[in-house]
């Protein structure tokens, strides 16, 4: 079966009767790291979290290797914004990364010592190995950032979606981050990563998602991160154009 | 005192009550729904007396079905607020609470017009009274704390996840949406039986404080949960007994008598006050996270920053002089440190009696083990400085105050880390000289 990882038909998205997201329509192409950029407000979670069944869609069609996502759960891996849980719960570093597990594992039984040794092994994925008996509170944002990173790999799928895994993190856990997105594309996976650091697109991805309510742009980075598509996507908001374009000019000769 | 058949039947009773309502409240508080239990006991009253209009008589079972949907239809209405109106969460709590409270209180007036023999029962419901509780109540409290505890054990894991990252549970399949309104349905159970015994009014405490207070002691989910449990059973317990005449019995009077008249002191609010008494003790003396425990870290944090400031100021004002160690005049040191005299008393005395400073009058001099401790102190503090200065974007002109601040919080690990960094880079302070060169 060939079917792309990730299809959208048609897509819209609308809280409180106001649109969020118009008339999506999007495929992602296997084993890509792929970026989602748009300004503040653009959708860019919400696309997300639409995707993958956490927000009901007004209209359209999702589909994850040709079929509907309850299908194809066990493919899928999720990385929630950072701030979404609380951090003070009373649980350790490796109870969370189990958590990861828990799909697979299904209704009742109790993750056992070989979900305990994913645990682990996801753990030293992202160097938080010695972490692994921590109350959660302890870690640092980038720590926290890794431990969630951790529990997706330990839902072992094929499709990776992250909400802004970079926000607020230190140096170390960036490239830790990086290492990881580019060691996960050489195993043949998708990732889609919500971005907002436009200088690093290039650097980070192969593909991009430019959004703004509706989809501007999709595709390989080179053809599609122009100044013309951020024009388009970044509209008259000029602090971040200025960006935008310092961003393709810095980007565009090495390439 | 002995305890007699009846004191022991309700001390089982409320026991198993504050047990069971412990464990779900726990997870009602993690879930950020603490205030659910408060509307569902609210919210129960206008069912239990339209089930005993309806029925005609105090028949238990019926009262615990009307109570039940009442709650039940309470908690939709809210959910119902939220997404279909403007409204937002604490007010649609607020409105409905005291709505189904306010109809309840007029219902029950209606009823208690209507004079027949179970009135009084239904009365009781508003604060409880645990001291009529009978064997058949035992019963079914325990029946619904082993379904209740049943549930938890073996929905464990789904409500761990449940409770801590919703959003990621859905992601994952999980039935989200069914799964809180099984842990409603528990708590509504739960808070249902525990009517008679506690009453509308106070059983949200016992929903509530035993969790509370599970937290302070425990951050592993499964230990707060039984935590919760033992608490919640041992305040109830002991409520019970001080109701039944246990002061008395100990003290061989009774201590809440006035005069000559012996008072009766009510189960339910009992149980409340024993709750918070523990979850006091529990903001107190709590090792990790009590009141205490963070005020003699702050003492003692404070007290290591003003000896270590006492011994980097010696060292810097004895630097550079020909003798090893000289003595300092007290003035120069008080001249570079914002203490008052009481501070500065008080750590020179410190110092000086953990044998690292020898005071003679008016000046102060670093013994042997002083100039040590100095010296480790001034090097850290300067390696900070470095690592600041090059190491960070940071104004110099600012380091300086970071770098104090700093140096007391950073293990010994890190120290030797930024030595061999520093050394690397060549910007490895120069040897210092004390007198154990």
């Amino acid at each position: 079966m060939n079917a792309p990882p990730l299809e959208i038909h048609d897509m819209t998205v609308a809280y409180h009767r106001k649109p969020v997201l118009w008339d999506i329509d999007l495929t992602v192409p296997e084993d890509s790291l792929v970026g989602i950029v748009g300004p503040n407000g653009a959708g860019k979670s919400t696309l997300i979290k639409a995707a993958l069944g956490l927000i009901p869609l007004a209209s359209g069609r999702v589909t994850f290797y040709g079929e509907p996502y309850g299908w194809q759960r066990h493919r899928v891996g999720y990385v929630p914004q950072r701030e979404s849980v609380d951090w003070d719960f009373p649980v350790t570093v490796s109870d969370v990364v189990m958590m990861g597990t828990y799909g697979r594992l299904g209704w009742l039984r109790r993750p056992g010592r070989h979900q305990r040794s994913i645990a682990r092994q996801c753990l030293e994925q992202v160097a938080m190995a010695d972490f692994a008996d921590r109350q959660i509170r302890q870690l640092s944002g980038g720590q926290q950032q890794r431990v969630f990173l951790a529990r997706a790999l330990a839902q072992d799928a094929e499709i990776y979606f992250m909400d802004e895994p970079f926000a607020g993190v230190d140096a170390a856990t960036e490239s830790a981050i990086l290492r990881l997105l580019q060691s996960l594309r050489e195993c043949g996976k998708t990732v889609l990563v919500v971005h907002h650091d436009l200088q690093t697109v290039r650097r980070y991805f192969d593909n991009v998602i430019l959004l703004n309510m509706r989809l501007i742009a999709a595709g390989p980075v080179e053809a599609t991160f122009t100044n013309e598509n951020l024009h388009k996507t970044y509209g008259g908001r000029l602090t971040i154009l200025d960006e935008a374009a310092e961003a393709v000019r810095r980007g565009g000769p090495e390439r | 005192m002995t305890l007699d058949y009846l004191t022991i039947v309700v001390l089982l009773g409320t026991s198993l009550l504050g047990g069971v309502a412990g464990v779900t409240g726990t997870f009602a508080v993690l879930r950020r729904r603490a205030l659910v239990g408060d509307v569902l006991a609210h919210a129960a009253l206008p069912g239990l007396c339209l089930a005993f209009l309806l029925l005609g008589a105090l028949h238990f079972a019926g009262l615990v079905v009307g109570a039940l949907l009442s709650g039940l239809i309470g908690l939709g209405l809210i959910t119902l607020m939220c997404n279909g109106t403007r409204t937002k969460e604490d007010a649609a709590l607020g409105i409905v609470l005291s709505t189904f409270f306010g109809v309840g209180i007029v219902l029950l007036s209606i009823v208690q017009q209507r004079a027949t023999g179970g009135q009084a029962g239904l009365n009781s419901y508003i604060f409880g009274q645990a001291s009529v509780m009978v064997r058949q109540d035992v019963y079914l409290i325990g029946a619904v704390s082993a379904t209740a505890l049943i549930v938890i054990v073996l929905l464990y894991k789904e409500l761990k996840l449940l409770s801590f990252d919703p959003g990621f549970a859905r992601a994952q399949g999980w039935p989200t949406f069914t799964l809180d309104l099984g842990l409603m349905g528990v708590l509504a159970l739960v808070t249902v039986i525990g009517l008679p015994a506690v009453g509308v009014v106070l059983m949200a405490a016992m929903l509530i404080l035993p969790g509370a207070t599970a937290r302070f002691w425990t951050d592993r989910l499964g230990h707060m949960l039984i935590l919760a449990g033992l608490v919640g059973a041992g305040s109830a317990a002991a409520a019970t007994l001080i109701s039944a005449g246990l002061l008395e019995a100990w003290l061989g009077l009774d201590p809440f008598a006035f005069g000559d008249t012996s008072v009766n002191l009510p189960t339910g609010p009992l149980i409340v006050v024993c709750g918070t008494a523990a979850l006091l003790f529990s903001v107190a003396f709590s090792p990790r996270r009590g009141v205490i425990a963070a005020l003699a870290n702050t003492v003692r944090l404070r007290w290591r920053t003003g000896l270590e400031h006492l011994l980097s100021t010696m060292y810097e004002l004895s630097e550079g002089q020909p003798t090893a160690r000289p003595a300092v005049p007290l003035k120069a040191v008080l001249e570079r440190r914002a203490w008052r005299p009481w501070q500065a008393r008080a750590i020179l005395w410190w110092a000086s009696r953990r044998g690292l400073v020898e005071l003679r009058d008016g000046s102060a001099g670093l013994t042997q083990r002083g100039a040590v401790h100095a010296v480790q102190v001034v090097r850290a503090h300067r390696l900070w400085e470095l690592f600041l200065i090059h190491g960070a974007d940071i104004a110099p002109d600012h380091v300086h105050r970071d770098a104090d601040a700093i140096e007391h919080l950073l293990p010994p690990e890190t120290i030797e880390h930024l030595e061999a960094v520093l050394a690397e880079t060549g910007k490895m302070p120069g040897p210092m000289h004390g007198d154990n060169d």
